[in-house]
């Protein structure tokens, strides 16, 4: 079942009316200007999803979860603008809401996967969590962390480095700073200390930062 | 690979063995022991960049030895690689030792295989065998020999273990038969073919090393291929564009992965690592010296040693008191004196040689008698610190701090230096990654670190006033930290990140801590001699022609307001040419009884601000060039005298000092 976008926004809307606001129904006309016999909104009760009484919207159960992960696109969505795409602002909402519709078949597995299972979205409303939150949460994977994360004593394994001056990352690589190289923190103050191999090496915060690595 | 330059060398006499790792990893100790005293050091021509060269002789043929600066990879990145880099590619070595650190060894065959994979003639010399023997790992080196098909010689170069070897591989190198290919996975090798296949120059390294560093935007070989390619030059850049463009997300990464794969394949069973290893004392030694609780106590205690104790009583006070006072002061001059009195009854000449500002009585007293054991006593305990690998752990635990002046922790050597030679420190602020930090760093040192010379006869001077040396140094650090703070807020730009490898504590060796306090001293008196002679002259020529009574005449006022006598403008005048020269000038004034405590204390504080010495301002002028020195000068001379000033304000109202 692919519903149309628009359809999607107005059961995103119903969820979050009911799930997170606290409310028995949705208003179709008052909360998005749309008659109760607009075509998405004849498409949602027809895939059974709601009902449609008095002219107003009530959730069906299989309409939670659809609901429910509309809305995990949409803060999956928000997390990828703000965090990794680093658009902000009207801009960025418009985006947002062009690009969760995007996110399905799978896709939303894999940004949430590459974002790390964030459980909140940039305006701080819990995400949803999908399966593959639970999946990563069961297999203990806690995630990859910065290695400002790390405490001293701490091991794990370097799972990339982020920054934007490539001469920095060369050199940083060139120093046995890998992917999958093992790294163990030994001191975190004043200045991090780490060892890769049987080599040393010290850098400020702010390049700890940018050294992502997987605990484990 | 090319061979252009081989004809020309097999038909000379000397042939050339360069030394190539990364930092720490005992090549200068290899060096040494390979090539024994016949050292030469310069700087690489249009760098800073210290390049060491000597001679050895093996079974008969004389080979020039290179010690070339530590590079990490042969894509370079700083100053020093890229003259690593220069002297492999311009001065065609016959022989390339790769030296590199057994314990590291997974990490560093990296770079031995960038060097093969460039067609470079290349011995692999697997160093610091014992320590790493001792943490309990086992290598099988015959095995890495077979794998990589180039000789790998085991060696211990503390204990000169392995040298024999190593002289017999430079004596007995072969070059490969056919050059040897690292192969890439397929989509990496059709990159490289895609470059290599437009490439018809001929270089010193291979096409496909070449093709590698042109896909990493490596620019000096970009600028390379275009003056060998000609008019090809246009396809193989369109094409290095386009591949680049294709790969911009990953392709170093990539790259390194792949290279990583290919060293972890060929150390599989090369290298045995026990389950647990013991903590050796220098790792023991260096977490105290990096842990805040103990490092600060310990940083202090070996200032306090090392700088109070050694330099300052040992070096400026016994050995100065036994140089100058004993040997010039008691029979030099009075010798000297009389020879030349003897010799020419012409007072101007007398004057010149003897007199109160001679050349030999006053420039060579100072040089000889005053700073050569202030420096040297300084420069060995810098060059025995150094070889302990105690400075990059002095830089993280200051790193904090520096960042608040918009320096890293990196700036700590020039600033140690600094309390050493502020000229040779001016110099040493190059290695600073960036222009901002290299203005920061010598502003700092023009203005509050005072050098050894200044700070043995500042020292000696203040001791006898009750808390005179307690405001000296507080005002020190008082500017130190508030110019520092503000300079920082005011400069535009970033303070760049902070990283640096920590290399294994260990007990230095002797004859190395020695070889570069000889190197230093010798740079220092061919640098500074010559000036004292000049500073002598003119003070000479100041004497004789009266200019220095207008001079001192002109500077009344500005001692006027900070509370000075009028004869100490003498030693602010004097203070120009060496600023050891101002602070002895005070002592004079102190001895002929003329400055109460208070009008010391001013005129300690003021002098050390003062302007550097004229060498330092030289060096200024040379490194960051009229603007910004000129800049600097009026910003200290400024805050000199206006500390100077408020200072004195103070102590008159608080009635301190008397």
């Amino acid at each position: 079942m692919k519903l149309s976008e628009l359809a999607e926004d107005i059961i995103e809307r119903l969820w979050i009316e009911v799930e997170e606001e606290g409310g028995a129904f949705l208003d179709p006309e008052a909360a998005m200007g749309l008659k109760s016999d607009a075509e998405a909104v004849r498409e949602l009760a027809r895939n059974a999803l709601v009902e449609l009484r008095n002219g107003m919207l009530y959730i069906r159960p299989e309409g939670r979860e659809a609901g429910r992960m509309t809305v995990r696109r949409h803060r999956l969505a928000e997390r990828l603008m703000m965090d990794v795409l680093n658009l902000r602002g009207e801009a960025g909402e418009q985006k947002v809401c062009q690009f969760e519709h995007l996110l399905t078949e799978g896709v939303d597995i894999k940004i949430c996967t590459m974002l790390n299972h964030p459980t909140t979205c940039p305006h701080g409303k819990p995400i949803p969590p999908g399966e593959c939150c639970y999946q990563a949460r069961q297999s203990g994977d806690l995630g990859v962390v910065p290695l400002t994360e790390f405490k001293s004593g701490q091991e794990g394994e370097i799972a990339y480095i982020q920054t934007d001056d490539s001469k920095k990352m060369q050199k940083l690589m060139a120093m046995g700073v890998l992917p999958g190289n093992r790294i163990l923190l030994t001191q975190a103050f004043p200045s991090y200390i780490f060892k890769v191999g049987f080599s040393e090496f010290a850098i400020d915060t702010a390049l700890a930062r940018e050294i992502f690595v997987r605990k484990r | 690979m090319s061979t252009t330059g081989s004809e020309q060398q097999q038909s000379g006499t000397v042939r050339r063995v360069a030394l190539v790792g990364n930092p720490n990893v005992g090549k200068s100790v290899l060096f040494n022991a390979l090539t024994g005293s016949y050292v030469t050091v310069s700087n690489y021509p249009g760098t800073s960049v210290e390049v060491s060269r000597g001679t050895v002789r093996i079974d008969g043929q004389s080979w020039e030895v290179i010690d070339t600066p530590g590079m990490y990879a042969i894509h370079t990145i700083t100053e020093e690689e890229r003259v690593a880099r220069e002297i492999l590619l311009n001065e065609r070595p016959d022989v390339v030792l790769h030296v590199l650190d057994a314990r590291n060894l997974e990490r560093m065959l990296t770079m031995t295989l960038q060097l093969v994979e460039a067609g470079l003639p290349v011995v692999l010399v697997v160093n610091i065998m014992d320590e790493a023997e001792r943490m309990g790992l086992q290598f099988d080196l015959e095995l890495l020999r077979q794998r990589l098909n180039i000789p790998v010689i085991g060696a211990a170069m503390a204990r000169k273990r392995g040298l024999a070897e190593i002289q017999q591989a430079i004596a007995g190198y072969q070059p490969p038969q056919t050059p040897r290919v690292i192969s890439y996975s397929r989509l990496l090798e059709g990159d490289i073919h895609a470059v290599t296949s437009l490439m018809t120059g001929s270089y010193q390294l291979s096409h496909r090393a070449l093709a590698l560093l042109l896909l990493q935007g490596d620019e000096e070989v970009a600028e390379l291929v275009r003056g060998c390619e000609g008019a090809g030059a246009v396809a193989i850049e369109q094409a290095v564009r386009g591949i680049a463009f294709e790969r911009r997300e990953s392709f170093h990464l990539d790259l390194s992965m792949e290279r990583k794969e290919i060293i972890r394949k060929a150390v599989q069973g090369v290298v045995q690592v026990p389950a647990n290893r013991r903590e050796t004392m220098g790792e023991r030694l260096s977490r105290l010296t990096v842990n805040p609780l103990t490092g600060v106590p310990l940083l202090l205690l070996t200032l306090y040693f090392g700088l109070y104790r050694f330099v300052g009583d040992f070096g400026a006070g016994t050995l100065v008191d036994f140089m100058e006072g004993t040997l010039f002061e008691k029979y030099f001059n009075p010798w000297i004196t009389d020879l030349v009195k003897g010799i020419t009854s012409w007072w101007p000449l007398q004057e010149l040689l003897v007199g109160e500002y001679g050349v030999i009585t006053l420039g060579v007293r100072y040089a000889v008698g005053i700073i050569l054991p202030i420096v040297a006593t300084f420069f060995l305990f810098f060059s025995l610190l150094e070889d302990t690998g105690y400075f990059p752990r002095l830089a993280l635990l200051v790193d904090r701090i520096f960042k608040r002046f918009g320096l890293t922790g990196r700036a700590v050597i020039p600033m140690v230096l600094g309390f050493g030679c502020s000229t040779m420190a001016t110099m040493v602020t190059r290695t600073l990654e960036t222009v901002r930090e290299r203005i920061l760093a010598t502003l700092l040192l023009a203005l509050a670190i005072p050098c050894s010379a200044q700070l043995g006869v500042i020292i000696a001077l203040l001791s006898k006033v009750p808390g005179g040396l307690a405001i000296w140094a507080g005002m020190m650090t008082l500017l130190f930290l508030v110019v520092g703070f503000v300079a920082a807020k005011l400069l535009p730009g970033e303070t760049p990140m902070f990283y640096m490898e920590l290399p294994p504590m260990r007990l230095p060796q002797l004859s190395n801590v020695l070889t570069k306090t000889y190197t230093r001293m010798q740079w220092y008196f061919l640098e500074i001699l010559p000036l004292f002679v000049v500073a002598s002259v003119l003070l000479w020529l100041g004497k004789i022609t009266n200019f220095f009574e207008t001079l001192v005449s002109a500077m009344n006022p500005v001692m006027q307001f900070i509370g000075l006598p009028r004869e100490a403008a003498v030693a602010f005048i004097f203070g120009f040419f060496r600023r050891d020269y101002g602070a002895a000038g005070l002592y004079d004034l102190q001895t002929k009884g003329l400055l109460d405590g208070r009008q010391l204390t001013v005129a300690a504080v003021t002098l050390t601000l003062f302007i550097p010495c004229v060498a330092q301002f030289l060096m200024m002028k040379k490194e960051r060039g009229w603007q910004v020195s000129l800049g600097i000068f009026g910003l200290v001379s400024l805050l000199a005298f206006g500390t100077g000033y408020l200072l004195n304000q103070f102590l008159v109202a608080t009635r301190w000092l008397g």
